[in-house]
């Protein structure tokens, strides 16, 4: 039962973090329309980011501050947020099939850069000895996990709230105006490359954050966690949960996560070891088919966005129900 | 006039709402407008029309900004504006309105309406954040003057509905009211009748001259020659890309120069 909860624990945690990266692709994609297809980039920028400034001095390495956590992750939102604002005030104006095609170029530079820079970020060996959080509980799993795991969520929870508070700003409401008619939008005097922009960088700089809690849970990042693999992941789980819709991105996150951890399972269970890293391509397939299956079945994802937030002033006639995209 | 049609800010004596002067503006070797120029002072209403192809819609684009001119000036209230881009133009006293109604269409008419306003702290990332107060007496004041308006557009039944449901007559009348929710000194007008029923067209054409009679210099794009007699006490011809004749609706149309381009025939 302990491990069970361990488990689950440990799961959740991972889930959750993909939650926060997923949070800002929300703020790209859902809100504003912005095509990021760059996702693993500015996450993993974020995971070195903190992972430099946090871990401890090492004689063969530059970096190693050994910083407070909360200190890198404040690093990690501030670094992928600066790389979106420069990346997006030199793509932004794109047509959204070329500034995907800018994006993912960013992120292959982003994952080469990793793998090559080796004083800094241990090139292909990775990074190791990142401080986790409650590393003192490190010899009890279970209250480990649920430490971090309430940590992650803490996290989670913030950001949500702060998205939230802007999606239903006006500020939001420009990102929808923009989203649907640009033109439009720039008619009724919004200067839309600003407002992109700033979206841009707000979901870059979420994105970071979610990588720095991912690479400080681990403790040990690497050059291969940044692979385009990982922009699918984060795109399945938006799509599926709901695009436009916060907490869709967050249900989401827990329903893809918990079908690549099943599969992961049950691949190790049904196939013999030495086809198992064959094997495992099949995780990609089944996310694809289920991503298929949920474009098909609920194109809006499991959570559709809800779109009407302004309702009638006070004395007006009240509508029946708020309008969904 | 009803109470929530909207007032503008007081322009400065003598000095016009709008002045074109020269404009011209080139697509490749295709000349599009070709020394246009005309005044236009608050609370006037001047129609511009011509066939297909005149450049009505190309000099539209130039003063409202979504086109740069090759050449001439653009003033509003005197101040140059045509190295300036759309968004801009809207801060200096400029709506508009399009001829394929662009409404956003996953938003309620209310929304889309609200999205309109200016000068609201809460499209600022940090005070969405820091003044919440602050953002939220702002947007609701935004939000009765933008029911205002949609009532003043017979739109308020429709008011929490997606604006995709709207008919086309309905859009343009969004459109309006989107405008005006920018409280413009100058409108733009392109072609508000087009595809309209009768019957709405002439509330259209009552709702545009109750707000021109509020001093809003109105600049009118049109081909139907009934709303641009009702409204226009003067009309720009184009032909061509440049300006053909000027006068009363009536005079023009009876000018053989404008008989023949409008027959079809070529006119330089």
């Amino acid at each position: 039962m302990i491990e069970i909860l361990g488990y689950a624990a440990f799961f959740l945690t991972i889930a959750l973090s993909y939650a926060v990266i997923a949070l800002g692709l929300n703020v790209q994609w859902g809100q504003t329309g912005l095509f990021n297809v760059g996702v693993a980039g500015f996450v993993g920028i974020g995971a070195y980011a903190s992972a430099i400034l946090t871990a401890p001095d090492a004689a063969d390495r530059i970096g190693g501050f050994a910083l407070p956590i909360p200190l890198g992750w404040v690093a990690a939102f501030a670094a992928a947020a600066l790389a979106s604002l420069a990346l997006g005030w030199l793509t932004i104006r794109l047509r959204a099939d070329y500034l995907a095609i800018a994006t993912f170029g960013f992120a292959v530079t982003v994952q080469l850069a990793a793998l090559n820079l080796e004083p800094l970020t241990g090139g292909p060996f990775g990074l190791g000895f990142i401080p986790r959080p409650f590393n003192g509980f490190a010899g009890d799993p279970l209250v480990f996990g649920l430490l971090n795991l309430a940590l992650v969520a803490l996290v989670l929870a913030f950001v949500w709230w702060v998205l939230e508070r802007l999606v239903r700003s006006p500020w939001g409401r420009v990102l929808k105006a923009v989203r649907e008619d640009e033109e439009a939008a720039r008619a009724l005097g919004k200067p839309v490359t600003r407002f992109r922009l700033q979206a841009f960088a707000i979901g870059g700089g979420i994105m970071g954050l979610g990588g720095a809690l991912q690479a400080h849970f681990i403790g040990f990042i690497a050059p291969e966690n940044y692979l385009p693999t990982l922009t699918f992941q984060v795109w399945t789980m938006l799509v599926v949960g709901g695009a436009g819709n916060n907490l869709g991105a967050v249900v989401g996150s827990v329903v893809v996560w918990g079908l690549w951890s099943g599969s992961s399972f049950l691949i190790g269970a049904a196939v013999d070891p030495a086809d198992q890293a064959r094997a495992a391509a099949l995780q990609i397939v089944l996310i694809g088919v289920a991503l298929c299956l949920i474009l098909v079945l609920r194109p809006k994802g499991l959570l559709a966005e809800v779109l009407t937030h302004h309702r009638r002033p006070a004395g007006a006639q009240a509508q029946d129900r708020p309008a969904t995209r | 006039m009803s109470a929530s049609a909207p007032s503008p800010l007081p322009v400065p004596p003598g000095v016009p709402a709008l002045a074109v002067e020269d404009v011209g503006r080139s697509f490749g070797g295709v000349v599009a407008v070709d020394g246009v120029g005309f005044t236009l002072r608050a609370g006037e209403i001047l129609g511009v029309i011509g066939p297909n192809g005149a450049g009505k819609s190309t000099l539209f684009g130039l003063v409202a900004g979504s086109l740069a001119p090759d050449r001439g000036t653009i003033r509003i209230e005197g101040v140059a504006v045509e190295r300036e881009g759309a968004h801009k133009r809207v801060g200096r006293g400029l709506a508009r309105t399009f001829q394929i109604p662009k409404p956003f269409p996953e938003m309620s008419v209310l929304d889309n309406v609200v999205t309109a306003a200016t000068g609201q702290s809460g499209e600022r990332v940090l005070a969405s954040l820091l003044a919440p107060g602050r953002v939220r007496r702002e947007e609701e004041a935004a939000r009765e003057k933008a029911y205002a308006l949609v009532r003043f557009l017979a739109l308020d039944h429709l008011a929490d509905r997606p604006a995709k449901v709207l008919s086309g007559g309905q859009r343009k009348l969004l459109e309006l009211a989107r405008a005006l929710m920018a409280e413009p000194r100058v409108l733009l007008l392109d072609e508000p009748a087009a595809g309209v029923n009768p019957a709405l067209l002439d509330f259209i054409i009552e709702r545009i001259a109750e707000i021109n009679a509020r001093g809003i210099a109105v600049l009118l794009i049109e081909h139907n020659m009934d709303m641009i007699r009702r409204l226009c006490p003067s009309v720009l011809v184009m032909a061509s890309g440049r300006p053909l004749a000027s006068g009363t609706p009536d005079a023009v149309m009876s000018d053989p120069r404008v008989v023949e381009a409008y027959l079809g025939g070529s006119v330089h």
